[in-house]
């Protein structure tokens, strides 16, 4: 039974490579999240180890405002300097250093452009000297107020020699500041930056200015213990003498500390990649379900010769299932060497744009192999089951007779996905309504699961109307009329290679339809209460927005033509204890305006300096009404007491809180994010627009445009996000078209007699390519149909869902569907391409000769 | 040896000193050794032979459907050795027709696609006439609108007889067209063969191996190793039983 298996397997190679692909694809998303994260892991750990050797204990005063890696950048909150001389005089202390190193630090390139980055902080320090781990390449260290050192990587970067000048935006100052390049560092080992990090070092006295808010304050203290004194020892002593004011680390923590603040973004980025994987995988189930069927169809007499020799129903199932496990092992294989190869591309590509991360080697967790095993073996058994099983129920007695296989009715398999499509529907909708009790995520996720199995369950039935509709287009040609009827005549291939298009397609329709709504929504509440005709802003590259100087506000406002202006800043902030967004506007009365705010309770015409407004959803949830007293720690400076005094109507575009300008300078960034300006009546936008860009000339990280290009700025970050999730879910349309190829191929196998007998009584070469691809279109039109229906159900249902969070309008994008269905139209030209080749070389006597 | 036969008409089809050699070297089988013969308008000739004698090779290379080694073969005026694809294709679609002992129908379309399918193919509308003579000839008109499945075996072979006879073709091959049938749906398929025949002057070359169904016939031909060996003109099935049997014995000694 073993070698009958076996030598079957080998005489269906392509097909089953065909199938096998699938989970290859599928496997190799797995191995690669795998192979990438731990990659990036250790390349993280040994960057920070490395970076902080020279450290052995640091100190630092605890920030006052927690913020986690989702939300911002953490702002360390500054030591005095007297601390720095209390840790010198400490027993066990060798040496004590203040270190100022903050992030905001950006250097204006020599293009005019400020040089972002797309992770890695851009740190403004003191210079402290050269060290083991520090060398200069080039010049002399920072002496006097207006000289900087940078690192080799950002020079390169940002194309600067030394001796230049080069202009900097600091945290405290994002306005442009004139320094010298008197120097150029690189780090031990020959790289120019540790992780990609940009670094900009100043003297003393001015970083602390510049990067702290205030003179003679630190970050940090590096401490290096006396001899005889263990890290640890001198960690606990500093500790206990500072208090609990302080944080107390040795080096070997900070470094942990360090990488695992990136490694909980990347196991972020882990698990969208193994959504993409398990996507893969469904649709790859699919196909499998799909070949397994079509072979043991083909074997039927073959099957049927074993059980009439003596073999046994469960030696059937054995010698299918034999077939799945060996296809699901060379493809965990396969999968497994091209998710390695996936991995350490990524990874190689992460470090190139986080700007020079120096990668460890590529490692081969053990979660990789035993990821990749597992998955791609049960996905391959698991659908070869039930092929197996009807394996297994051929009577013997088939061996002996023409195999006609009556059409199975459908009633069972449709009141099954009846079922599966409601079970779906209800998980959907206890998910969107929030009634999944914490689990949302998953209760969605299940219910979507749901959704494209049973849909996929009821395609049998929906595929015969719907194909000979669809068909009917190609019916006026004899080729065209044979592949509409070849592609109705098995319902059930027909439908599980549609389906496995249409996964896919539903997908990126929902998506699509989501993203679309949320744009549209958003434009158009945008448009309807955003009342200013010009919006100073920038879009956001790395983790920190773009600011810029508040003094072109007082400038704006002077501008003929100008009738109000409103800078608006933001921050997380603990109010009584509990993080919270708050914003602070430069002038609220004109904010109230441009965003025709309306007052609920109270006054928010005026603020003063320990007043503060709130939303009415915020004060309603946090119990305050005018006149509550409210304590807030911002990032920098004491916790102060605020008093409600007034409350405006909860709206999208609105900050939950807003404190007076005066707090904005304790804000973590103390710029103002966004402009808005509104003219006076009569005034042309044309005439005011070049005198506020020339207001933002030394503010190059922000620039001014009229109310419908802000918009569009604002609304076109979500356009990268969908072609990026267009990109990858392209994958699973990959898979699909191998799906159909596979069925073809299979089909035209089947039909060899047939192809030959219409060859024999006339038909051309090119007719025969012809009804194979009418049949394939029909195929994969009929696929991407459902998907885009399902998919606008998806997406129709989330948008429905959403309604309260502020995507009102449900958009559909017509264009976009009709788009996937004609890529559909070409996807099944395309897969035709091959099995259509093989039918018109079919050799016509072989095929109709008797055998 | 060449069979004389056939001058006293025009020939529909013809084969003119065809060798057709398998593989090469030891494993070399020469199927057809020098084959010559006429197959004549208007009348139904059975080619038989036992099984290996080449039959089977012969009317696939008088058809178009294998190529010869050596030698020539004609259909009417045309000559079909040395055609390619598109005339191949060309000369089935308008000059041959074929029966195959499989029936070979397309079992999405009912018996009348089935039967107009040559002619869809051809893009040609067929003659309303010869239409309903044909139907009414092999007696289907009830079953037209059924499906392959729906019919039993002989009125397959009826649906298959019929979709060569509408297209009027030039010569019929029919590859054991009985072989697949119980007697009586056999002897009703070999009636309707030879009065297509004598009524609408039909060409029809069948390969049998069945005397019963060679004494339908005008005229039989027999073939053994590749050869030609014996011709038998208005036979009966104990004539041709009594030909085959003197074949059978030199061809057992020749092995």
């Amino acid at each position: 039974m073993f070698r009958a298996t076996l030598k079957s397997l080998l005489a269906r190679k392509v097909r089953l490579i065909l199938s096998g692909l699938a989970v290859v694809l599928g496997v190799m998303f797995v191995s690669g999240a795998f192979v990438l994260t731990d990659t990036l892991g250790r390349s993280f750990d040994s960057t920070f180890a490395d970076a902080y050797s020279e450290i052995d204990v640091n100190v630092a005063a605890k920030p006052k405002v927690d913020v986690d890696e989702f939300e911002g950048e953490q702002t360390a909150n500054p030591l005095p300097a007297a601390v720095v001389d209390r840790v010198k005089q400490m027993p066990g202390v060798a040496s004590a250093t203040g270190v100022v190193a903050a992030d905001g630090a950006r250097i204006i390139g020599s293009n005019g452009k400020v040089v972002t980055s797309f992770g890695p902080p851009q740190l403004g320090e003191n210079w402290t000297g050269e060290s083991e781990l520090l060398r200069l390449r080039e010049g002399r260290a920072p002496q006097a107020e207006d000289e900087i050192v940078i690192n080799r990587a950002l020079a390169t970067s940002a194309k600067v020699q030394v001796g230049q000048t080069v202009g900097v935006l600091t945290a405290f100052e994002s306005k442009k500041r004139d320094f010298t390049l008197v120097g150029v560092f690189g780090y031990s080992g020959d790289r120019d930056s540790i992780g990609g990090a940009n670094e900009v070092f100043f003297t003393t006295p001015v970083a602390q200015r510049l990067m702290l808010g205030e003179p003679d304050v630190f970050s940090s203290i590096t401490v290096q213990a006396a001899d005889g004194v263990s890290d640890e020892k001198l960690r606990d002593d500093l500790a206990g003498a500072l208090g609990a004011d302080y944080q107390v680390k040795t080096g070997e923590q900070l470094a942990t500390d360090a990488a695992n603040g990136l490694k909980e973004g990347l196991s972020f980025f882990n698990k969208i990649l193994l959504g993409f994987a398990a996507v893969a995988l469904l649709v790859g189930t699919f196909l499998i379900l799909n070949t397994f069927s079509i072979i043991v169809a083909q074997r039927t007499r073959e099957l049927a010769l074993m059980r009439a020799i003596g073999a046994s129903g469960r030696q059937i199932i054995g010698s299918v299932v034999l077939e799945a496990i060996a296809v699901g092992l060379i493809a965990s294989v396969l999968g497994l060497a091209a998710g390695i190869g996936v991995g350490a591309l990524l990874a190689f590509l992460f470090g190139k744009l986080a700007g020079g991360l120096a990668l460890a080697g590529i490692g081969v967790p053990a979660s990789a192999v035993i990821g990749s095993f597992a998955v791609g073996l049960v996905i391959t058994v698991v659908a070869a089951l039930l092929p197996a099983l009807r394996a297994s129920r051929i009577p013997p007695i088939a061996a002996m007779q023409d195999v006609a296989t009556p059409d199975r009715p459908l009633t069972k398999v449709t009141v099954a996905g009846s079922l599966v499509t409601g079970v779906g529907a209800v998980l959907l909708f206890l998910g969107l309504s929030g009634n999944a009790g914490g689990q949302t995520l998953t209760t969605i996720l299940g219910g979507v699961l749901f959704a494209f199995i049973g849909v996929a369950l009821l395609t049998p039935l929906l595929s015969r109307p719907v194909v000979s509709l669809l068909g009917a287009i190609f019916s006026w040609s004899v080729p065209g009329k044979l592949g509409r009827l070849n592609s109705g005549r098995n319902p059930r291939r027909t439908a599980i290679t549609a389906a496995a298009l249409m996964v896919g397609i539903a997908l990126v329709t929902g998506v699509t339809v989501i993203l679309d709504s949320a744009k549209g929504s958003i434009g158009a509440l945008a448009q309807d209460s955003i009342k200013a005709e010009l919006v100073i802003a920038g879009s956001q590259g790395g983790p920190r927005p773009p600011s810029f100087d508040p003094g072109v506000l007082d400038h704006a406002k002077a501008l003929p033509g100008v009738q109000m202006v409103d800078g608006e800043y933001g921050d997380m902030a603990k109010l009584n204890g509990q993080s919270t967004w708050v914003g602070a506007s430069s002038d609220i009365a004109s904010l109230r305006q441009i965003f025709s705010a309306k007052p609920t309770a109270g006054d928010i015409d005026r603020l003063g300096p320990t007043q503060m407004l709130a939303s009415s959803d915020t004060a309603t949830s946090r119990g305050w009404s005018v006149g509550s007293t409210v304590n807030v720690q911002l990032t920098r400076g004491e916790a102060r007491t605020y008093t409600v005094s007034g409350i405006y109507e909860s709206g999208q575009l609105l900050n939950p809180v807003m404190l007076p300008v005066t707090a904005a300078k304790d804000f973590a960034i103390p710029q103002p994010f966004q402009g808005y300006i509104q003219l006076a009546p009569g005034t042309a936008v044309a005439d005011v627009q070049p005198q506020v860009e020339s207001l933002l000339a030394d503010s190059p990280e922000v620039s001014v445009a009229d109310r419908n290009a802000f918009i569009e700025q604002q609304t076109g970050q979500l356009d990268g996000l969908l072609t990026m999730i267009q990109i990858l879910l392209a994958l699973a349309i990959v898979i699909a078209v191998l799906g159909i190829i596979n069925t073809l191929a299979l089909s035209v196998l089947e039909r060899t007699r047939e192809l030959g007998l219409l060859r024999a009584i006339g038909l051309r070469r090119s007719q025969t390519m012809g009804m194979i691809t009418v049949e394939a279109v029909v195929i994969s039109v009929f696929g991407a149909l459902l998907g885009v229906v399902v998919g606008t159900g998806l997406g129709a249902a989330v948008v429905e869902a959403l309604k309260d969070e502020g995507i009102t309008d449900l958009i559909l994008p017509w264009g976009q569907m009709g788009v996937f269905l004609g890529l559909a139209a070409i996807i099944g030209v395309v897969a035709a391409v091959l099995p259509a080749i093989r039918a018109a070389r079919i050799n016509v006597l072989g095929a109709i000769a008797h055998d | 040896m060449t069979a004389t036969v056939g001058q006293q008409a025009q020939a529909a089809a013809r084969a003119n000193d065809v060798w057709k050699v398998y593989g090469s070297g030891e494993a070399q089988v020469i199927a057809l050794r020098g084959v010559s013969a006429e197959f004549e308008r208007g009348r139904f000739t059975a080619i038989m032979g036992p099984s290996g004698s080449g039959k089977s090779t012969l009317m696939h290379c008088l058809a178009g459907l294998d190529s010869v080694t050596r030698g020539t073969v004609a259909i009417g005026e045309t000559t079909v050795t040395g055609l390619g694809d598109a005339g191949l294709t060309k000369l089935r679609r308008d000059k041959v027709g074929f029966i195959f002992q499989q029936f070979n129908l397309l079992p999405t379309l009912t018996a009348k696609e089935n039967i107009l399918l040559p002619l869809s193919i051809a893009g040609r509308k067929p003659d309303p006439a010869w239409y309903d003579t044909v139907i009414e000839t092999v007696g289907l008109k009830d079953r037209l609108d059924h499906r392959p499945a729906q019919l039993s075996g002989g009125q397959q072979q009826r649906v298959a007889c019929a979709r060569a006879l509408v297209s009027r073709p030039e010569v019929i091959f029919a590859d054991e067209p009985t072989g697949n049938l119980d007697s009586r749906s056999g002897a009703e398929v070999l009636n309707f063969l030879r009065n297509s025949v004598r009524e609408h002057g039909q060409t029809i070359v069948m390969v049998t191996h069945d005397p019963t169904a060679a004494a339908y016939a005008d005229r039989v031909v027999f073939l053994a190793d590749g050869e030609i060996v014996s011709e038998l003109i208005e036979p009966t099935a104990e004539t041709v039983l009594d030909t085959m049997k003197k074949l059978d014995t030199p061809a057992e000694v020749g092995n």
